[in-house]
């Protein structure tokens, strides 16, 4: 452990080798976490099942890939049919918890999160998957900092995805109800919205954007069945670090939390990882907490 | 009415759970998990039903536990009762002093970020124990084995539960009944007002999380004897079955009653042994389906939906 320390700033290309690599794949996480911050802000919902949705987005493209589609076609695919999906679970389960106290949508999506990695298992099987996008990859600094092309590729279109919802948010028709409704559904009802389709619609939404994010997720890095809960964890870490209603925020803290992961991947050692994301959550939440807390007793 | 009370209850389980194991001698293992079941309900409810705080991370202090009990029967160079009795009470007290550290960090945040994040503290734990060389890293531990005749084994640990079930049963019954009770109910009420009167809430949640710690260090302890083997993800720190059984058990039964948790898991436990073989593979999505469904259209429980009969019989008559 300290020697991969060590070795990581004696040997400056490694370094920006490994922390160009999260960044790219924080992209990922900056996507699946942008609908987390979608849903959390419009239906008051923490959405647990969020990495699930991600991983089923992975393996819409993997089974694509399998039948011989371009992997590349995968991305709208899989947008699409989780978009569906997302409509799907919202009408079966999440409009009976809306209103619902917050544990019980917290338990409701954990349960979901389980059933649905349970039969990804069955369905899928238990094997890492993933999908060559063969596209090959970008060479630096004489061959020491490899870069995927599909890596480069997932951040300029999360960073176009990012941009495109933050558009539609504020000009389309749709982008507005969804607005007004974060701000005060009861208002929104009265003028004529139907909160109960934007609620449907936002949803789904979300699950189109954690399709697109898992159909990268699988061509730039692996997918399995039990991967879902460290995006969802990953997705609630950075809504919390940028807040709800933050599209910047939320693309800034993903890459960053991106190239945090690589770094203590590669020093902690990859067994570690999954452990370094959960208790970084803690440890955020904990910092979160204790901020608070100062604020108070400065104001008494 | 009928004159059936608690004390009435309390004695036909005692009986029960002396006698049942000679009984139905091909069901002690059963029994057992069933005792286990019941001390995880009942230590989960003390903070989701009785105080508002909905852990998903409880399991931390069974898993501690578990592997205080394994390494030092494993290290310590005991005979194995003694061996046995000092991994129990090391699992104790180091589950306690967890749940002081962590209460201290984390029992001052609330509501969604309470949940996840003792879900994530869970997770967190099981990811570095199957990390850690020093405790089996992923393979897990082997317990040594028990010395006793062939069969005594099961009878042993049944009536350890047992008795573990009992006492922790009991000590709820007695601290509900207290000041300390009414102060648990006063913070799931209102936080804020609470700490308005005075009371000193983060102690008060910290001792109660301390309570649920001691009860699960021991039972992961036993459990983990009784087992022969922890794993890491699925034994000790099982986040999907433990871990979540826990909730769902003080859910079905009724949050926050006394007999809630107890009767969610016989429930729980009964229908699981009957009905789980058939499900051939499929019970972990049997057990998310579950889940959704109590969640959604049972919340109240058990003893909720008992007491809201009552109440609407009452009105009608």
């Amino acid at each position: 452990m300290l020697d991969n320390l060590l070795l990581f700033f004696q040997y400056p290309p490694l370094a920006i080798d490994v922390i160009l690599n999260g960044l790219l794949i924080g992209a990922i996480f900056a996507l699946a976490a942008y609908g987390m911050a979608l849903v959390w802000g419009v239906l008051n919902i923490v959405n647990v099942v969020q990495g699930e949705l991600v991983v089923l987005g992975g393996y819409v493209t993997f089974l694509l890939v399998q039948s011989g589609m371009p992997p590349l076609l995968g991305l709208p695919v899989s947008a699409v049919v989780m978009f569906c999906v997302g409509w799907l679970i919202y009408r079966a389960v999440i409009f009976r918890v809306v209103d619902k106290d917050i544990f019980i949508s917290i338990l409701a999506t954990f349960g979901l999160s389980i059933l649905i990695q349970q039969l990804a298992n069955l369905l899928f099987g238990s094997e890492v998957r993933t999908v060559d996008a063969e596209l090959g990859s970008l060479h630096l600094l004489g061959g020491t900092v490899t870069l995927a092309w599909i890596k480069i590729l997932a951040f300029g279109l999360a960073l176009v995805a990012g941009a495109v919802l933050w558009l539609f948010l504020r000009h389309a028709r749709l982008g507005q109800a969804i607005r007004a409704t974060a701000q005060n559904p009861r208002a929104a009802r009265i003028l004529g919205i139907d909160t109960d389709r934007v609620y449907a619609m936002t949803y789904a939404l979300n699950a189109a954007l954690c399709g697109a994010a898992g159909s990268l997720a699988v061509m730039a890095w692996t997918i399995h069945p039990y991967v879902g809960l460290p995006y969802t964890v990953r997705s609630f870490m950075v809504v919390v670090v940028a807040g709800v209603g933050n599209v910047a925020g939320v693309i800034a803290a993903g890459l960053g939390l991106g190239a945090l992961e690589n770094a203590a991947g590669f020093i902690f050692g990859v067994e570690f990882q999954i452990a370094f994301v959960f208790a970084l959550m803690v440890a955020i939440l904990v910092w979160r907490n204790a901020r608070a807390a100062r604020k108070r007793s400065h104001l008494q | 009415m009928s004159r059936v009370n608690d004390w009435h209850i309390m004695a036909a389980l005692a009986l029960f759970g002396i006698a049942a194991p000679f009984l139905l001698p091909g069901l002690v293992t059963q029994l057992a998990f069933l005792w286990l079941m019941v001390v995880f309900a009942l230590t989960w409810d003390m903070l989701g039903g009785r105080m508002g705080y909905n852990s998903f991370g409880n399991i931390v202090f069974f898993g501690i536990g578990c592997y205080a009990a394994a390494v030092l029967q494993r290290d310590a160079g005991l005979p194995y009762f003694e061996g046995l009795a000092l991994g129990l009470a090391v699992g104790a007290v180091l589950a306690v002093l967890a749940a002081i550290v962590f209460g201290a960090a984390l029992l001052g945040i609330r509501g969604h970020y309470f949940a996840i994040g003792t879900l994530g503290l869970g997770i967190a734990a099981g990811e570095i124990a199957s990390g850690w060389r020093y405790v089996g890293a992923g393979s897990g531990l082997a317990l040594p084995l028990y010395p006793g005749d062939l069969g005594s084994r099961e009878f042993f640990f049944c009536y350890s539960l047992f008795a573990l079930a009992a006492l922790c049963f009991l000590t709820c019954r007695w601290l509900y009944g207290t000041r300390f009770g009414l102060a648990l109910n006063a913070i799931r009420d209102d936080q804020d007002k609470a700490d308005a009167m005075g009371l000193r809430t983060t102690r008060i949640k910290i001792f109660a999380w301390s309570v649920s710690a001691f009860f699960l260090g021991i039972s992961g302890g036993l459990a983990a004897n009784m087992i022969g083997f922890i794993d890491p993800r699925d034994v000790a720190f099982a986040g999907a079955t433990f871990g979540v059984w826990m909730v769902l058990m003080a859910i079905l039964g009724g949050k926050g009653t006394l007999w809630g948790p107890v009767l969610g898991a016989f429930v729980f436990h009964v229908t699981q042994e009957l009905f789980w073989t058939y499900l051939l593979g499929w019970q972990r999505v049997a057990l998310g389906l579950l889940i959704v469904v109590i969640v959604v259209f049972f919340p109240q429980g058990i003893m909720g939906w008992l007491a809201e009969r009552r109440e609407r019989r009452g009105t009608a008559a």
